[in-house]
Parts: C-alpha cells; sequence; structure tokens
C-alpha cells in the first residue's frame, strides 16, 4: 500500500468519508460535505458557463467584428454578427427578475427559451420515438422460426394488453379487464428490470467510490 | 418479541454494512467470475470493427462525476478501440458538470496510446443548449464548437479539416448519463441527419434504449457497469468494469435476498393477523 501525496486525492477522500458518514445518522460532518459541494458547484457552473458560452460565443465574435471593415453588419461566416446583440439581449432579460417592477422582462426571453424547445421536443419525439416506434412494433407474427415466431406474439400480447391497461374510457372489467390484467403483469416485469438495473447503477456508484478509496487514496493494486 | 416484530424493527444500518463489506472485499481480495458477452455488447463492438480504418468519429461524452463508474471505463475502452483501428476521435461534451472529467479520460488515453491531440483526437469541450446544439450540430459542428475545451480555435486543428456537419462522420458514438444524451441524439439526429449511433449509457438509464435497439434507431448498446465489462473482456482488457463486475454480483445476490425476506416478514405479518 502507498498512500497518495496528492492534496486533492486526500481531500475527495476526506469528503467521501463525511458523505459515507450519512449511512450511520446525520452529522456536522456530512452536513460541512453537503454545504462545500452545493457551494462549489453553484460556483464551477456559473463560471463554466461564462467562459465556454457568453465569452466564445457572443463576447469574442462581437468584439471581433468590430475591429473588421463593415463592423457586426459584414456578413461573415454566413451570419451578420449583429444578430448576436438579440440573444445577448434576451439572456441579459432575464435578470430583470431581480428588480419586481421591471420583472415582466424576463417573460420575453423565457417564452423564446420555452417555444424553441417545445419546438425541437415535439419534432423530435414526432420523428424519433412516435413514428419509427409504431413502424418497429409492426411485425410479422409468423416468421418461419418457432422462437422469432413466439417472440413476436409475445411482444404484441405484450404492447397490446399494456396500451388497453391505460385505456381508462370503459370500466376495466370483463375482456377488457382480462387484457388489462394480463398488461399489468408486463409492467410488473418491465419494472422489475428496470429496478434490476437501477440497483445495479447505483451499486455502481458504491463501487466507484471504493475503487478511489482502495486505489487511488490507499493505493491498493 | 415475535421474529415477524424483530425482523419488522431490524436496524437497516446493518444491511448498509453488509452491502458495503460486500462490495469492499472482493476488491481487496478478488473472486474470479465469468463474464458472459451478450448480443447487444457485442453489436456494440462489431459497429466499431467495422469502421474503415483511419474513419473520423463522433465521440458525443454526456456525463458528469456521478457517472464515473459506470462511464470512463466504457470511454477509456472505446477510445482504445478507436485508436487500435487507426480511427479519430472528436469528443463534445453537452453536460456542464462534465467537461473536465472527460478532457482528463481522453487526454489520459491519448498520451497511453501515443496519439497527438489536435490530429488524432480533439476535445471540442462543453457547451450550453441541450438539443439546440444537437440540431446545430447538423448545420456546422465549427461553428457550434469555435473553442475547444482548452480555448484554441477549433478550425486550427489538422483533425477539423474538412470537418462541417454529422454527415462528415461515419458513426456516432453516444456515452450518456440522462438528459441531454442518447435519447436526444436518437430523437433530434439519427433521424433527421441519418447517422449511424451506437450507444454505451448507465444502467438506471438502460432499459428505455431497449426500444431503440430493437428498432434499429441504435445499432448497438452498453448498459451501466456490466456493458463495459462486456466490451472490455471483447478488448481483452481488464479495467475498473472487470473489476467491479464482482462485488457487484454479490451485492445483487443480497439485494434479491433482502426482497424475498421483505416478502416473507410482509406474508408471515398477514398470516400472523389472520389467526
Amino acid at each position: 500500500m502507498h498512500l497518495s501525496h496528492d492534496f486533492g486525492v486526500w481531500v475527495a477522500a476526506l469528503l467521501t468519508l463525511c458523505i459515507f458518514s450519512f449511512l450511520y445518522k446525520d452529522n456536522p460532518f456530512y452536513k460541512f460535505a453537503e454545504h462545500l459541494f452545493v457551494g462549489v458547484s453553484a460556483g464551477y457552473y456559473i463560471i463554466l458557463n461564462f467562459w465556454t458560452v457568453v465569452v466564445p460565443n457572443l463576447w469574442v465574435p462581437l468584439v471581433r467584428s468590430f475591429g473588421q471593415p463593415g463592423g457586426p453588419l459584414r456578413a461573415s461566416l454566413g451570419d451578420y454578427r449583429i444578430w448576436l446583440a438579440l440573444p445577448g439581449m434576451l439572456g441579459l432579460l432575464l435578470f430583470t427578475r431581480l428588480f419586481g417592477r421591471v420583472g415582466w422582462l424576463s417573460r420575453w426571453s423565457l417564452a423564446v427559451i420555452i417555444g424553441v424547445y417545445a419546438g425541437l421536443k415535439t419534432t423530435g419525439f414526432a420523428q424519433g420515438d412516435f413514428v419509427a416506434q409504431v413502424q418497429a412494433s409492426l411485425q410479422p407474427l409468423w416468421t418461419g422460426n418457432f422462437w422469432t415466431s413466439f417472440n413476436a406474439i409475445l411482444f404484441t400480447v405484450g404492447l397490446i394488453t399494456s396500451l388497453l391497461f391505460f385505456f381508462f374510457s370503459r370500466e376495466h372489467k370483463g375482456a377488457l379487464g382480462v387484457a388489462s390484467r394480463v398488461g399489468i403483469v408486463f409492467l410488473m416485469i418491465s419494472f422489475g428490470a428496470g429496478y434490476g438495473y437501477t440497483v445495479m447503477s447505483r451499486v455502481s456508484l458504491l463501487i466507484g467510490r471504493f475503487q478511489f478509496l482502495l486505489e487511488d487514496w490507499l493505493g491498493h493494486r | 418479541m415475535s421474529l415477524v416484530k424483530r425482523l419488522e424493527t431490524f436496524d437497516r444500518r446493518w444491511i448498509f454494512l453488509t452491502v458495503g463489506l460486500l462490495v469492499l472485499l472482493p476488491l481487496i481480495w478478488p473472486v474470479p467470475l465469468p463474464i458472459t458477452v451478450g448480443p447487444r455488447a457485442q453489436k456494440f463492438y462489431d459497429a466499431i470493427e467495422a469502421l474503415p480504418e483511419g474513419s473520423t468519429v463522433l465521440l458525443a461524452c454526456d456525463y458528469d462525476p456521478g457517472a464515473k463508474p459506470e462511464l470512463v471505463p466504457m470511454t477509456r475502452s472505446v477510445l482504445r478501440h478507436l485508436f487500435a483501428r487507426h480511427c479519430k476521435a472528436i469528443i463534445t461534451c453537452l453536460w456542464n458538470g462534465g467537461p473536465g472529467l472527460v478532457d482528463q479520460t481522453v487526454r489520459e488515453v491519448g498520451r497511453e496510446q501515443g496519439k497527438v491531440y489536435g490530429v488524432d483526437y480533439v476535445d471540442l469541450g462543453y457547451k450550453a443548449g441541450y438539443e439546440a446544439v444537437m440540431v446545430l450540430m447538423g448545420q456546422s459542428i465549427p461553428n457550434t464548437f469555435p473553442t475547444d475545451q482548452s480555448g484554441g480555435v477549433t478550425t486550427s486543428y489538422p483533425i477539423m479539416q474538412g470537418i462541417r456537419n454529422y454527415s462528415s462522420f461515419p458513426i456516432l458514438i453516444s456515452i450518456s448519463a440522462g438528459y441531454p444524451g442518447t435519447k436526444e441524439y436518437v430523437q433530434q439526429v439519427e433521424g433527421r441527419f441519418h447517422i449511424k449511433i451506437i450507444a454505451g449509457v448507465t444502467a438506471v438509464s438502460a432499459p428505455e434504449f431497449y426500444a431503440y435497439l430493437q428498432s434499429g434507431q441504435l445499432q448497438g448498446l452498453l448498459g451501466g457497469m456490466a456493458g463495459a465489462a462486456e466490451y472490455e473482456k471483447l478488448r481483452g482488457e481488464s479495467g475498473a468494469a472487470t473489476r467491479g463486475m464482482v462485488p457487484q454480483s454479490f451485492a445483487h445476490v443480497f439485494i434479491a435476498f433482502c426482497i424475498l425476506a421483505g416478502n416473507a416478514v410482509q406474508w408471515l405479518k398477514r398470516r400472523e393477523k389472520s389467526a
């Protein structure tokens, strides 16, 4: 075992132990690590977005354009740099929320953000999920091979009964009741698979932390 | 106190301790357990094997340190695989917590494989905007990422010469921990720009991608640490994911036992009540 000589590794290891201490009970070490994480994250995100978004995408192109003949009104790289002033202004308007009387101005920026994302999401969902998934669901039930056909039939039964479970315009009685109960079985199996994968993800996090403590901090190989 | 009562009031910290020991001890004293390669990981591997040597690939690393144990081993193996096939990699990140970790991982593998930054690989860094960035990349990647992670002008690197948009790549490899990530690349990019996608995702999000795999919108899938370990096996590596699979298996068996025990307690309680 060779203990790490890296100060950063020691800080990370001690903070990991502080967080783990919560498993015994809530305590000041855990609280300290939690508050430190929240504070550092907030500062990190502000600085990161300033230097990777505002500076290269808005500030630098605008400032550079003033040094060229034609200034920001000159067509460059297929656009006019002056257009950048518009998203810049919308970004600034978001801060009007801090000043009560003109706070309503921030709604313009929010309207643009919501409108753009609603449009992107709708087209993305229609193209990537809805049409493609409906197409993929239309499978031939008999393929000539027993197991492939069995798979296709099972898939189709699962799909239809699961959809019927979410049909609430009629009481789940009779044939609809039977179908929706079969649908529940398929849904439960999918929830079980989801739960198993969630456990794997969470245990992976624990393994990752233990690997860090053992290998990077304590030098165990 | 009856057994049912005692089990009902069982201090859950004993469960935490047991899971902790089941994870820790196999990491100190490894036990060999076989890893079986599934068809999803095989497809992922085959898709990279099928790339023409020397291709330039878009590698989207959309995760942050929370997904490090699952996705960093995948990123390392994918990069080693690409470099072994003399492919070049252009790396992007749409998660604001991720660029530092991704850059560190990419440069480590680049150094280890003797590859040159800017020639064999480049890290374009983080860009805010989620799906909007993905769509913008379809118009122009150099315009979307005018500078790389270290502030260098993107178009000044030899690897970026001739790179315009998605049509410049034979494949997009998405390593993602959630939103924005693989799902959004399928929705916004696969159908619209007709690019082949393979993905490595966290275990918690893996089930939702099976539908995309079945529909052919994804050509291969690595799910969580198990997927990463399968891929490492195909590559003949013994990395962090492979080492993590033994504690993973032990913890799963114990959690399955806890679920059965919990159900047994509920059943006994109901029987006691009815008696």
